[in-house]
C-alpha cells in the first residue's frame, strides 16, 4: 500500500512478546496496518488472537516490544490511555453491554462522560447509529431483552459513539446462534465498506472473502501466513494453515 | 421493669447517644470503607498496598485496642478531641476494613467483561467503578454490608464503654452500679434499647436490598 510509506501506518505493532506465567502467548509479533484497511485474523483456539486484540488497547500489556497507534505509543496509565482506548473501538465475543443501563445509555456513556458531549447531543448521536445497526426500536431495552444478535450491534454502536480511528473485533459472532451472525457480519461489512480500519479475529470466510483486504493466519503465537483472502484460502503456503483449513472446511 | 419506666428518661437519651454515634461512623465508615475498597482493586500498587495494610491492620485489631490507641495514643501525639469524636472515629475505622470487604466481593461478582468494556470506551478507573462496576455490584454488596452496620451498632457499645459515655451502654452501667438498681432489669432495658434500633435498621436494609434488587 502507497499511503502507508507516506503516512505513519493506523497500528504499528514491533517485535512483540507476551508471556501469561511461563506460557509464550505473542512470539515477536510484527505487523502494520495501513489506514482503512480491513485485516482477518485466523488461526486455532489458543494461538494468540485474542491477546494481540488486547495488547492494541491495553487490555493486556506487553512484556517487550512496541504498539503505535496512529504513530502515537501507547501510553503506560492514567488519563492519556483512557485517551487512546477511546480512539480505539472494541467488541468483544460476549458483548460485553453494561447490564444495568439500557440500550442507548450504553451508547450514550462514553460519549458524555468521556467526551465531553451533551446529554443531548449523545442521545441523538446514539438514535442515528442505533438506527445504522438496525436496532433503534429496542433503544430503551436493557441488554438482556436482547437477543444475541443485536446485543452485538448494540456493542458495535457503543464502540462508534466514540468515533474511534479504528476497531477491534474479536470473535464477534462466535457467540451467536447461526442465524443471527448474518445481521452482525452486515453491518461490519458496512463499516469496512466506509474506510473503517478494522482488526477482525473471526472465522467467517464469507466476510474475510467479501471485506478483508488482508488475512493473518496465527499459530502458536506467531503470525505464520500473511496474505491475501484469495491466497489464504485457495493456496495456503504452511502446513500448518493447510491443516487448519481443512478442519474448519469439513465441518 | 419500674427501673425503665422511673429512668425512661435516661434510656432515652442513650438510645439518642447511641444513635448519633452510629449516624456519625456509619456516615464516616461507608465513606472510608468505600475509598479503601477502591484503593483494593486499583491498578496502583501503592495504593492496593496501603488498602490491603489497612485492612489487615483493622480487621485483626481488637476494637478495643484501636479505641485505645485513639484515645491515649492520638493526644501524645498532639491531636486533641472530645471521646465521642475519638469514639466515633475508632469506631469507623475499625468497621471500615469490614466494609471494604464487603463492597470487595461485591466488585468481583460482576464479571471482568463488564470493566473490560468500560475501560475499552476510555473510562478511567474512577469512572470504571463509580458509573459500571458498583451500580451493579450493589445487589451482592447490602446484605454483607447490612451485617456489618449491625455489627457495628452493637460494637458502639464498646465505644460507649470507652468514655464515650452517656449512650446505651454506659447509662444501663451507671443505674446499676452508680444508683444500685437492680442489675438484670436495668440490663433488658439495655438490650430492649439496641433492639429498637438494630430492628428498625435491619428492616430498613431489608427494604433497601428488595429495592435494589427491582431496580433492573
Ligand atoms: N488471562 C490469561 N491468563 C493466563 N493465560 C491466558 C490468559 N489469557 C489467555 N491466556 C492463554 O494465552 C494463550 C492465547 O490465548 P488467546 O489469545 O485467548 O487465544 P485465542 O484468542 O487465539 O484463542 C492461550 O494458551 C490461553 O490459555
Ligand atoms: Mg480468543
Amino acid at each position: 500500500m502507497t499511503e502507508a510509506s507516506t503516512d505513519s501506518p493506523m497500528i504499528r505493532v514491533s517485535a512483540v512478546d507476551k508471556y501469561f506465567g511461563s506460557s509464550h502467548v505473542l512470539r515477536n509479533v510484527n505487523l502494520e496496518i495501513p489506514h482503512g484497511q480491513v485485516v482477518v485474523v485466523l488461526g486455532p483456539s489458543g494461538s494468540g488472537k485474542s491477546t494481540l486484540c488486547r495488547v492494541i488497547n491495553r487490555l493486556e500489556t506487553v512484556d517487550s516490544g512496541s504498539i503505535l497507534v496512529d504513530g502515537k505509543p501507547l501510553p503506560e496509565e492514567g488519563r492519556a490511555l483512557a485517551e487512546l482506548r477511546a480512539d480505539v473501538g472494541m467488541v468483544f465475543q460476549q458483548f460485553n453491554l453494561f447490564a444495568h443501563k439500557s440500550v442507548l445509555d450504553n451508547v450514550t456513556l462514553g460519549p458524555t462522560k468521556v467526551r465531553g458531549l451533551s446529554r443531548n447531543q449523545a442521545r441523538q448521536e446514539g438514535m442515528r447509529l442505533l438506527e445504522r445497526v438496525g436496532i433503534a426500536d429496542q433503544a430503551d431495552k436493557y441488554p438482556a431483552q436482547l437477543s444475541g444478535g443485536q446485543q452485538q450491534r448494540a456493542a458495535i454502536a457503543r464502540a462508534l459513539a466514540m468515533r474511534p480511528k479504528v476497531m477491534l473485533f474479536d470473535e464477534p459472532t462466535s457467540a451467536l446462534d447461526p442465524e443471527m451472525v448474518s445481521e452482525v457480519l452486515e453491518v461490519m461489512a458496512g463499516l469496512a465498506a466506509e474506510g473503517m480500519t478494522m482488526l477482525v479475529v473471526s472465522h467467517e470466510m464469507g466476510f474475510a472473502r467479501r471485506a478483508a483486504h488482508r488475512v493473518l493466519f496465527m499459530a502458536d503465537g506467531e503470525i505464520v501466513e500473511d496474505t491475501t483472502p484469495e491466497g489464504f484460502f485457495e493456496a495456503p503456503e504452511s502446513e500448518r494453515a493447510r491443516d487448519f483449513l481443512s478442519r474448519i472446511l469439513t465441518h | 421493669m419500674q427501673v425503665l419506666i422511673a429512668n425512661h428518661g435516661a434510656y432515652l437519651s442513650g438510645i439518642a447517644t447511641t444513635l448519633w454515634l452510629c449516624l456519625y461512623s456509619g456516615v464516616l465508615t461507608l465513606v472510608v470503607g468505600t475509598v479503601i475498597a477502591g484503593f483494593r482493586v486499583s491498578p496502583l500498587t501503592p495504593l492496593r498496598a496501603f488498602g490491603t495494610a489497612w485492612v489487615t491492620v483493622f480487621r485483626n485489631c481488637p476494637l478495643v485496642v484501636v479505641l485505645f490507641f485513639m484515645a491515649f495514643a492520638l493526644p501524645v501525639l498532639g491531636l486533641n478531641a472530645s471521646y465521642f469524636v475519638f469514639g466515633t472515629v475508632g469506631l469507623a475505622l475499625y468497621t471500615s476494613a469490614f466494609v471494604c470487604e464487603a463492597i470487595r466481593s461485591g466488585i468481583n461478582s460482576v464479571p471482568a467483561g463488564q470493566a473490560e468494556a468500560a475501560r475499552s470506551i476510555g473510562l478511567g478507573f474512577t469512572q470504571t467503578l463509580g458509573l459500571v462496576i458498583l451500580p451493579q455490584a450493589v445487589r451482592s454488596i447490602i446484605p454483607p454490608l447490612g451485617s456489618v452496620l449491625i455489627a457495628m451498632i452493637k460494637n458502639s457499645a464498646i465505644a460507649g464503654a470507652f468514655g464515650v459515655g452517656g449512650d446505651l451502654y454506659m447509662t444501663g452501667t451507671r443505674l446499676s452500679s452508680a444508683q444500685g438498681e437492680a442489675v438484670v432489669p436495668v440490663l433488658i432495658g439495655v438490650a430492649l434499647g439496641y433492639l429498637i434500633i438494630t430492628i428498625p435498621a435491619g428492616l430498613l436494609l431489608g427494604y433497601v436490598e428488595r429495592k435494589v434488587a427491582i431496580a433492573r
